[in-house]
């Protein structure tokens, strides 16, 4: 299958690559080692795929990686790039906020876009933003915790 | 104790937050195929013919292997932990819609996907049952004669036996029920069914297999890696040290991934092309793996005028689908306690693995518990309202008291049953007068208790090994998929050692390396591995005090084991490697009247209590408060047991309001996360998470297991407040505005028609 040459800012370093076109960005992702966004319900629904794009959240598993040509990538991995966490990291650390850990990625940088956007937020905007992402170890409670804790900090 | 106890956060904290965790789903290797599953389109029916052609054509194809192929690499290939009933692809006939039928292999998953889906398969169609109590009869028989995996002596009598979907029946009689329900003030019957469901781990099933000269090793998100290793060695006529089987952490597994799941398959796979192969399941792939047993449960109380239930009769049908998987284990391994917590004189119990022919039904967190709690807790409170009794002090005056012997003959020592339920009525004010709406908004409150035995007698080793700096590792073969078992190992092994659990190193099962478990389900692992690490931590405390007595340091110093190694060996040199296994003992029930004095080595208890709001215009029940509580012994570490506490019962609330697989001609019609709804953040009322601190004594520290029995009283507990609220009782799961709705109109004679 053809290829397509894209080029975008991958966690703050240009890159380039060739992708055919059906592929979507976790796969996109995958290529250059990054596993953080993970497709599970494999239909935007959730939020174990999240990833920023221009910084703002899209669904990995429904956005085709070619979308992302002249565009800026952000993902989990960015985070602690320099070697420690960010407050939001550490926040679900120090509440417990989550069990197996496959969609804290996804909750992690969810929670950077709200705290971003509402600095205090409160509780309907939490639920708001976070409704989109969902945990089946239902770490929920905590997770709401980690929320308030972070964006005191 | 200084790490006993302690709320340490989660040994591996930072890979989960950082998204670097080791998962299955993130492996690739050199030369790997991807492989996609071609799946039954029918229910039950023979295979006619299967037309590769287009699949074979399609480019980029590396192979496409059918049920045939495989028998080239594994003659007689049928898995599973009861009864060998399962191949590895469909042979001769299928079972279930999704059945796996044929692989496609190829280097890109997008082209096997592709190709998988151009197989076209003939199949002579046979009639289906999907009823569990249609099932007891052999109007359709689900498979054609029994084939029991003989490491059951109960199961042995079942080989060969023709013309049943009856994979197992478990009976237990105790005193005399015909001449107690005769005597009884009251008898009063009920029926309660509960629906299939799905567990749904995030990182859905994923296997790996890689082949070496003569060896095999498997890459999996599974439970049981030590069973693993076991089954496929058996499949190839192996010995066990020719297959490794590696488990890092899991994405969720809830007791889906026990047992085979797809490792036979992607090791058949790889032995046949002598390539790695990976196979990653889809969500909606998921819903055709394994299941959560529904149940039809036929409960019948004899009551005397005290109010004191002298007798109760339990009949337990189990929908396991089309395949036994560890079906005839819940069925007997939960049947016993059918009765429920209550202390019973005269009993019966008859229960029931069934066949049909709907996706396979195993252990999904609770072990079956939750279907037995659902029906004796709605009962038990339907008996209260009926002698015109407080619930609460209904089942005060009925509880199993500490020494007393359930069901099955064995008493309840380190079982604080009565405390759980005196918690969740305290936390509730149950005692005092309660607001119950008004209007169109009724409030009600309920509560519910349960309890479970531990799978027994499982066997758990474990290896400590403390370096020649004092650094110490544990080996141990327990799956950390989220219930925070490497860091309670790890509390363990300091709290002996006198170390910082912090600093201990936890090794990952590798079946190479890692010792012998018996599998990482049923909440055994705290208390089995539990007890194991801890002796094989005292072993190497011995082994330590041993070392200084030969390197001549006088006894009864406390010298850093670094010391000890430096004065033994003259340098930073050696190791001091402790091992123990630990296996509770057991009884198993007699054949005839089902009864044993020693049925378990502890028993979870586990309750809830509820408020909710009825809206009686559209039967939406709101619940507005949630109170659990559980026994949980003495707790290794308080903050991760109530997040187990809290997360099992927001599980069960999915699968008491929503959660709910639907079928049509067996295929499920919601099998995606759109169509079948588990709780979201929106979901979670107001919750309290209550450890009701005991001891047991046969565990490690006093602590014993938890992952399960926080879901114990949830669904129950909801029936019990509605009714409470507005009179009407729902006897099926899941509870929607619809059914409430329909029981409203139902009893104001309004009844809304049928679908």
């Amino acid at each position: 299958m053809s290829t397509r040459t894209i080029n975008f800012t991958l966690n703050g370093q240009p890159v380039s690559t060739d992708i055919e076109p059906h592929r979507n960005l976790v796969e996109l992702l995958q290529r250059f080692d990054l596993f953080g966004a993970r497709e599970s319900c494999g239909q935007g629904l959730c939020g174990c795929c999240t990833v920023l794009v221009d910084d703002k959240a899209v669904s990995g598993c429904l956005y085709f990686g070619v979308w992302v040509d002249g565009k800026s990538v952000t993902t989990v991995e960015s985070l602690d790039a320099e070697g420690a966490l960010s407050i939001v990291q550490q926040a679900f650390i120090d509440c417990g906020a989550f069990q197996c850990g496959f969609c804290t990625p996804g909750f992690v940088l969810m929670v950077h876009q709200l705290l971003k956007e509402h600095p205090n937020p409160n509780d309907d905007d939490i639920l708001h933003y976070l409704s989109g992402n969902l945990c089946r170890c239902a770490a929920y409670p905590e997770i709401i915790e980690a929320v308030k804790v972070a964006a005191r900090r | 104790m200084k790490q006993v106890g302690r709320e340490l956060p989660r040994l591996e904290v930072r890979a989960k937050v950082t998204g670097r965790a080791d998962y299955v789903h993130n492996l690739r290797l050199p030369s790997m195929l991807y492989g996609k599953i071609a799946r039954a389109t029918v229910p039950h029916g023979r295979v006619r013919n299967i037309d590769l052609s287009a699949a074979k054509k399609v480019a980029g194809v590396h192979r496409v292997v059918t049920g045939d192929d495989i028998r080239k690499v594994i003659p007689e290939p049928y898995y599973g932990p009861a009864f060998h009933d399962q191949p590895i692809l469909a042979l001769d006939k299928v079972h279930h819609v999704g059945e796996p039928v044929a692989v496609v292999l190829a280097r890109d998953p997008a082209v096997a996907e592709r190709a998988a889906q151009t197989i076209a398969v003939d199949y002579d169609e046979l009639p289906a049952v999907y009823d569990e109590v249609a099932a007891m009869q052999p109007d359709v028989v689900v498979h054609d004669m029994l084939k029991p995996a003989g490491t059951f002596a109960d199961l042995k009598h079942l080989k060969g036996r023709t013309g049943t979907n009856v994979a197992l029946d478990y009976h237990l009689r105790r005193g005399d029920i015909d001449a107690a329900m005769a005597r009884a003030a009251h008898v009063i019957e009920h029926t309660f069914k509960t629906q299939q469901c799905l567990h749904v781990p995030f990182e859905p099933f994923v296997a790996v297999a890689e082949p070496g000269d003569d060896t095999l090793t498997i890459h999996t998100s599974n439970q049981t890696p030590s069973f693993v290793r076991t089954e496929i060695a058996r499949l190839f006529g192996w010995p066990e040290n020719r297959v490794r089987v590696k488990v890092p952490f899991l994405g969720g597994g809830f007791g889906a991934k026990v047992y085979v799941k797809l490792e036979a398959l992607v090791a058949a796979l790889a032995m046949l092309t002598r390539r790695p192969v990976k196979i990653a399941l889809t969500m909606e792939e998921q819903f055709y793996m394994i299941t959560k047993h529904p149940t039809t449960f036929r409960i019948k109380s004899g009551v005397d005028a005290d109010g004191k239930v002298i007798a109760r009769s339990c009949e337990v049908f189990w929908n396991g689908g089309a395949y036994a998987d560890i079906g005839p284990r819940v069925t007997q391994k939960s049947g016993f306690t059918a009765p429920g917590p209550y202390d019973i004189d005269n009993i019966s119990i008859d229960s029931y693995a069934l066949y049909t022919n709907r996706p396979p039904a195993g252990a999904l967190r609770g072990f079956g518990i939750p279907q037995l709690v659902w029906a004796y807790e709605s009962h038990t409170d339907l008996l209260a309202r009926a002698l015109g009794t407080d619930p609460v002090a209904f089942r005060r005056k009925n509880i199993l008291r500490e020494g007393r012997p359930q069901a099955s003959g064995t008493a309840m020592r380190d079982a604080a049953i009565a405390e759980v339920l005196d918690t969740i009525a305290a936390r509730l004010d149950w005692d005092k007068p309660f607001d119950r709406g008004a209007g169109t908004i009724r409030r009600g409150r309920g509560v519910a208790v349960g309890f479970k035995a531990s799978i027994s007698p499982t066997t758990s080793v474990a290896i400590v090994n403390v370096g020649a700096d004092g650094s110490t590792t544990l080996y141990t073969s327990t799956v950390d998929m989220g219930q925070g078992s490497d860091t309670a190992f790890a509390q363990i092994v300091a709290e002996v050692l006198d170390l910082d659990a912090g600093a201990v190193r936890i090794v990952h099962p590798d079946t190479d390396v890692t010792p012998y478990d018996m599998g990482t389900l049923g909440s055994r692992s705290l208390f089995h591995m539990g007890n194991a690490v801890r002796l094989a931590a005292e072993d190497a405390r011995t082994k330590l005090r041993a070392l200084a007595a030969e390197a001549g340091l006088p006894e009864g110093t406390n010298y850093p084991p670094a010391e000890i190694f430096k004065k033994r060996y003259g340098m930073q040199a050696g190791n001091v490697v402790g091992t123990a296994s630990f296996v509770p003992t057991y009884k198993s029930p007699d054949a005839q009247t089902g009864l044993s004095d020693n049925v378990t080595p502890f028993w979870m208890i586990g309750g809830a209590g509820v408020e909710v709001e009825v809206d009686t215009e559209t039967g939406a029940v709101r619940v507005t408060r949630l109170v659990n509580a559980a026994d949980c012994g003495k707790p290794i570490n308080p903050a991760v047991a109530r997040t187990q506490l809290s997360g099992a019962a927001i599980m069960q609330l999915g699968f008491t309001l929503s959660e709910d697989m639907r079928l049509d001609g067996g295929q499920v019609t919601n099998a995606s996360l759109a169509d079948y709804k588990i709780p979201g953040i929106r979901d979670i009322p107001p919750m309290q998470n209550e450890l009701v601190e005991a001891e047991q004594h046969s565990g490690p520290f006093g602590a014993k297991g938890l992952g399960e029995s926080g879901t114990f009283g949830v669904s129950p507990a909801i029936a019990n407040a509605i009714d409470d609220a507005v009179g009407v009782r729902i006897t099926s799961l899941p509870i929607t505005a619809e059914a409430v709705l329909r029981a409203l109109r139902a009893r104001d004679g309004k009844p809304l028609k049928d679908e």
